[in-house]
């Protein structure tokens, strides 16, 4: 487990330096000059000069060649600094940070009840498979996976806000507030979660150390509970961080419409007016929380599974 | 006897679940939604065909048509579902998005194909240090939220319906460039891609002839099953803001042009809201159904049974890859 995980954190900064170097390249050679964007943001009213170009190039440090961009960037990361957005002219840094709170609230609010309700529904659909429970809830895994999360926040929105007047539709701050961006950022991991635990307890149900609890005489309620539901939620450990990264996606959409002060809105402001610092920082940002938690998954996976840990520790 | 047999009986029935029983459960689990589910979907994936390919010449109003004075009308007979802020036909906006919606699913697609191929036959058919590589940026983009890269992506080259469509298929491809490179790994290691190479086939030729058969299967299921993720994912960026600018018709664009009238006139954004969920609900239904009849799966399923000549040509790939590396690097495809 040790070495597993030692072996594990040292690929960590491969994988993030190549991350960012990736999308730090791919923002430099895009078309169109950063220190003109830069200057039109600023003023949109007339166009720069030349001399007020090459200033300006020579302020972002424009001149050096990419490599050594990149390396200057690389060292500015390793001491907490991501450089200052072309549009606000404030650390990236003091965004990221300021706006990861909400992100984060609303993320594991929409995970806690995407997981609220498509454990209990997965493990009934498969223990009642064929019933019409299980035709009811897989149709709305069906529908779930398919609704655009805009528009079913747009549906509720309408519904509950506008029609009823029962919650607020925007903004942040309050508990009643975070109620509706949560559901409409959990409906699409909840129905995925749900074809998840289905399959997997189904597959579980049908393993040797089933049926021998089984033949045991043991009642259904503790074999499907007791025996076979522990292995069967395994995958979902597993798939946690790819589900973070589904709910992080899906938080740069629903906060834009709700106003939801997090990353996903930062980011798409900064892509729109092509504030590169600010996408180079989240796109790191993010590779971090990802990398991390798929880490966490896996190892959480290793200390719930002895078979994986004895498995690759004896090779 | 008779207990022999009975034991013999029940062990045969309890044997058979354990490996067919998956599959029949699978089939079970479908079975139920295949028939009306399929149709339904086949019957959504038609009409946004028919609709989207004879937009043109439908004889409906032209999407972006602005007529102020008739602006925000509930739906009547010449206006189906009403008109927008503009005073455009609706259903002639959606009519023309769907267009717009499935031109842009199907350059996505063909894009991320094109370089999931590439890289999943160099990677399977040439192994080695290609391989390596190009599995690690596999990983490397596997572990990160695609949404997010296309995001960055599209926020790099600027907005616009194109950059859209190029940071989609730049980031799609990944997942599939792994299912292409496992079916090429299976189908290079069987006997007639052998004996083709006995008898002098190149590798371009052993490509083409032999082992892009055993793609097209997987392609076909993983292409019908992704078409409503990727419109899912384009009408998001398109609604960001970043893809299609107005007045073009597009579904993800018209919701954000629609959302200062939340208030009054929520229609504007519920009807382009139902048509993504409609089209994506049918490309998925479809793809389901099209996936129960060509699983990669049960399609190689005679092929798992491991022979004594597979376990042998596996023994000897090392050796073999080593000694074909010269001519393999000549023919790749995609390089040089």
């Amino acid at each position: 487990m040790g070495a597993y995980l030692v072996r594990r954190l040292a690929t960590l900064p491969l994988l993030l330096l190549g991350i960012s170097a990736a999308s730090f390249t791919l923002l430099n050679l895009a078309p169109g000059d950063p220190a003109e964007i830069v200057l039109r943001q600023r003023n949109p009213a007339q166009l720069p000069s030349q001399a007020e170009v090459e200033a300006m190039r020579t302020e972002l440090g424009l001149g050096a060649p990419l490599p050594v961009q990149y390396t200057r960037w690389v060292a500015g990361a390793l001491a907490g600094d991501l450089g200052k957005s072309y549009v606000t002219e404030r650390p990236v840094v003091a965004q990221l940070a300021r706006r990861t709170v909400p992100t984060a609230l609303l993320t594991a609010a929409a995970l806690a009840l995407a997981l609220l309700v498509a454990v209990p529904t997965g493990i009934l659909s498969a223990r009642r498979q064929g019933s019409p429970a299980d035709a009811v809830a897989r149709l709305a895994a069906l529908v779930g996976a398919a609704a655009p999360s805009y528009a079913l926040a747009y549906g509720l929105i309408i519904l509950f806000a506008v029609k009823l007047s029962w919650l607020p539709a925007l903004g942040y701050g309050s508990a009643e507030q975070v109620i509706l961006p949560a559901i409409a950022l959990s409906l699409a991991p909840m129905a995925q979660l749900m074809r998840l635990i289905r399959a997997s307890m189904l597959e579980t149900l049908g393993q040797d150390y089933v049926r021998t609890a089984r033949a045991k005489g043991l009642s259904e309620e503790t074999v499907a509970m007791g025996h076979a539901l522990r292995n069967a939620l395994l995958p979902v450990i597993g798939a946690m961080g790819v589900h973070l990264g589904y709910l992080l996606s899906g938080a740069v959409i629903v906060e834009t419409i709700f106003t939801w002060p997090g990353l996903g809105q930062l980011v798409v402001g900064a892509a729109l007016t092509r504030d590169y610092p600010v996408v180079q920082g989240f796109v790191t940002y993010i590779a971090v929380v990802v990398l991390l938690v798929n880490l966490a998954a896996d190892v959480a996976l290793r200390v719930a599974d002895p078979r994986l840990r004895f498995g690759r520790e004896e090779r | 006897m008779r207990a022999r047999c009975d034991a013999r009986n029940r062990g045969e029935r309890v044997s058979v679940p354990a490996i067919g029983g998956r599959a029949r459960q699978w089939r079970r689990w479908t079975a139920s939604l295949r028939e009306p589910g399929t149709t339904l979907g086949l019957f959504l994936v038609v009409s946004l065909l028919l609709g989207g390919l004879l937009a043109p010449w439908l004889p409906i109003d032209d999407p972006t048509a602005i007529n102020l004075p008739a602006r925000l009308l509930s739906p009547s007979m010449t206006h189906p579902l009403g008109t927008d802020h503009l005073g455009r036909d609706t259903f002639s906006r959606v009519v023309h998005g769907g267009r717009m919606t499935l031109l842009a699913a199907i350059t996505t697609l063909a894009l991320s194909m094109i370089i999931a191929l590439t890289v999943g036959i160099v990677s399977g058919y040439h192994g080695g240090w290609p391989d390596t590589a190009l599995m690690g940026i596999v990983d490397l983009l596997l572990a990160f939220p695609s949404l997010i890269l296309a995001l960055a992506v599209a926020g790099a080259l600027g907005p616009g319906l194109l950059n859209v469509l190029l940071a989609a298929g730049a980031v799609w491809w990944v997942g599939h460039a792994r299912i292409i490179r496992a079916v090429t790994m299976g189908a290079r290691q069987m006997e007639y891609v052998m004996s083709a190479r006995v008898a002098g086939a190149g590798n371009l030729r052993i490509i083409l002839r032999h082992i892009a058969p055993n793609i097209i299967g997987p392609i076909v299921v993983i292409a019908s099953l992704d078409v409503g993720w990727i419109i899912l994912g384009i009408a998001g960026l398109n609604f960001l803001g970043l893809g299609a600018q107005p007045p073009t018709p597009e579904w993800g664009a018209m919701l954000n042009d629609a959302r200062p009238h939340l208030q009054t006139a929520p229609r504007l954004l519920l009807i382009p809201g139902a048509a993504i969920f409609l089209a994506v609900l049918g490309f998925n239904l479809l793809g389901d159904g099209l996936r129960d009849l060509l699983d990669p799966r049960t399609m190689h399923r005679p092929e798992q049974v491991i022979r004594p000549e597979q376990v042998i040509n596996r023994l000897r790939e090392p050796e073999a890859a080593i000694a074909e590396g010269s001519t393999a690097i000549r023919a790749e495809p995609g390089r040089g």
